[in-house]
């Protein structure tokens, strides 16, 4: 009955082999020095399940095989190769075909089974479909969003929780008839149909900056539906990674939502856009002190101790290989400069450090809040790029803001802090930031990457120290 | 499915999760990004699943949508290892590495 209990002790042993290789693989992700062994063990594990799969017995036909591996290789190649700061949307359509492979299985296996299908069966099999067609949906739709082909600001109405909770709710029903009543093979269509509504209507609402929260939630969705599928197929191995990868999404989910202050059902069903729209609302225009690249190339030069606060609006400019010249010319020039990271700067957990590592920052410059927020009182600057939310200190002072209580990196603990922004306008969450109007705050308008281009040209030009 | 075999299943997936809680929390979040791409690459072992679906050859539906789910893993395999992989090239030390 199921393809994996067969009698074939080697195909066990080598899944098992591959197992290992796969925990061993996620454990060698745990420092920089190591990784790229991790990655290694995954493949040769990789390699090993799929050469003792296609030496399995049951297999009579290799032709559609060979048609779906040379396909998935063609299309994979492309999505391996994307630029750096389009990883996100890349690995919001990875969960997607994921989550596709999942369903599909899923799906024929029904079809192959039915009607007689044990209830515990069908139960595990409603919860692959389940979560493999939601994922799917939401999936694409975060991709969308990431690409900017669909509208990036949520988009909310009233009643909207009501709506999406009762639409998984019916899915949830009509898999709960077919776990009773498996034979009904015209209710199937509709265990894929309503999640994959409901997957759309899940991302509907959640904004650019919720991303890498929904991210890590659909690593999770996916790897669980992928474990669910193990289940089905009676596969070890399957269940395994399903598990890891179910695992990584979930520390991932709750990192992310610490670092917004948010709880899960909070991001699901929050709309924060709206809420910060209003506080937004009734700014009067209250005076700023701004600077020209030459006096903050001054200032810069005269620091002993300097650190860099990255946001995505840095990675939008393209500004970083231009931060990267800064970083070089204030280290020739003796001076300590790190790098602040928030932990949802970006579209997706650890997006920044990526985004910085290709500019060929060392990642030992590359400081985590927690680390980093006890030295700003000793810094001398903190330069802002592009970062504006993860550093309003309002989150910490004002319990009226959307924001509050939402770890920050204290740059206005620093002697003095520059922050490069385009205009006053508030960032894309659209909540107004007191750093910008203290006396120590000095506004640097422009464009991230000609404004930073103009800062190294001012510490080139000005003086051989 | 036999009863012992569903126990059994339950006995490796919760051990697997916790292990991959252990495992993952040492994760620096430096390498957040590169670990979603790389989980999602092994999650596509369940390519496996949808080879003997489509080489079985039971019903053609079982062999189109296992083809189908063969493309989907497989470009997840292929993509997900080479954009890891070159993502973590990319991360360099300031200091000389200890070997």
């Amino acid at each position: 009955m199921t393809p994996f209990a067969g009698s074939d002790l080697l195909l066990q042993v080598t899944y098992l082999a591959a197992a290992v290789l796969f925990i061993l693989s996620l454990k060698l992700m745990s420092s920089p020095s190591t990784a790229r062994h991790g990655v290694w063990a995954g493949e040769v594990g990789m390699l090993l399940a799929i050469v003792g799969t296609l030496l399995h017995h049951g297999i009579v036909d290799y032709r559609w095989i060979a048609v779906g591996l040379v396909l998935g290789s063609i299309i994979g190649v492309p999505l391996g190769m994307v630029h750096m700061t389009a990883v996100p949307q890349r690995t919001a359509l990875s969960h997607a075909f994921g989550a596709l492979c999942v369903t599909l299985v899923g799906t024929s296996e029904y079809y192959l089974r039915a009607p007689g299908v044990p209830p515990f069966m069908m139960a595990v099999l409603s919860a692959e479909v389940i979560l493999g067609s939601l994922t799917f949906t939401g999936s694409l739709m975060a991709a969308g969003k990431l690409e900017e082909v669909l509208p990036q600001r949520p988009i909310t109405y009233k009643g909207q929780n009501f709506v999406n909770l009762s639409v998984l709710a019916i899915a949830v029903a009509v898999a709960a008839v077919l776990v009773r009543h498996p034979e009904h093979t015209h209710l199937f269509p509709l265990m894929l149909a309503i999640p994959l509504l409901f997957g759309v209507l899940m991302i509907v609402p959640i904004g650019g900056a919720d991303m890498p929260t929904v991210m890590s939630l659909l690593n999770s969705y996916a790897g669980l539906s992928a474990a669910a599928m193990g289940f089905v197929l009676d596969s070890k191995l399957l269940i395994i990674a399903g598990a890891l990868d179910g695992a990584s999404g979930f520390i991932l989910s709750v990192n992310m939502s610490k670092a917004m202050n948010r709880s899960f059902s909070n991001v699901l069903f929050g709309a924060f856009g709206q809420e910060a729209a209003k506080a937004a609302a009734g700014q009067e225009t209250r005076p700023v002190r701004s600077a020209t690249p030459e006096e903050a190339a001054a200032i810069l030069a005269a620091a002993n101790k300097v650190v860099i606060v990255p946001g995505y609006g840095m990675a939008v400019a393209q500004a970083q290989h231009k931060v990267r010249e800064l970083y070089d010319s204030l280290t020739k020039r003796g001076v300590d400069v790190k790098f602040g990271i928030h932990p949802v700067a970006g579209r997706m957990p650890g997006h920044m450090n990526v985004l910085l590592a290709e500019a060929d920052i060392p990642y030992d410059k590359l400081v985590d809040m927690d680390d980093l927020n006890p030295e700003f009182p000793q810094t001398d600057v903190a330069l802002v790029i592009g970062a504006n939310d993860v550093t309003n200190p309002a989150a910490r002072s004002d319990p009226g803001s959307p924001i509050y209580g939402m770890p920050i990196l204290d740059v206005d603990k620093a002697r003095t802090v520059m922050v490069i922004k385009r205009s006053m306008s508030p960032g894309f969450a659209g909540i107004d930031n007191p750093l910008y109007y203290l006396d120590k705050t000095l506004m640097l308008f422009g464009d991230a990457k000609t404004f930073v281009g103009d800062i190294v040209r001012e510490l080139g030009g000005g003086g051989h120290s | 499915m036999v009863q012992t075999d569903l126990i059994t299943d339950l006995y490796v997936f919760i051990l697997a999760a916790f292990i991959g809680f252990e495992v993952i929390r040492r994760v620096s979040p430096l390498l957040h990004t590169p670990l979603m791409s790389l989980t999602n690459a092994l999650d596509a072992i369940a390519v496996v699943g949808a080879i003997i679906l489509a080489g079985e050859g039971k019903s053609t539906l079982a062999t189109i949508l296992g083809t189908l789910a063969i493309v989907a893993a497989t470009s997840n395999i292929v993509g997900g290892f080479l954009i890891t992989d070159r993502m973590l090239k990319m991360f360099k030390t300031s200091r000389t590495p200890k070997s």
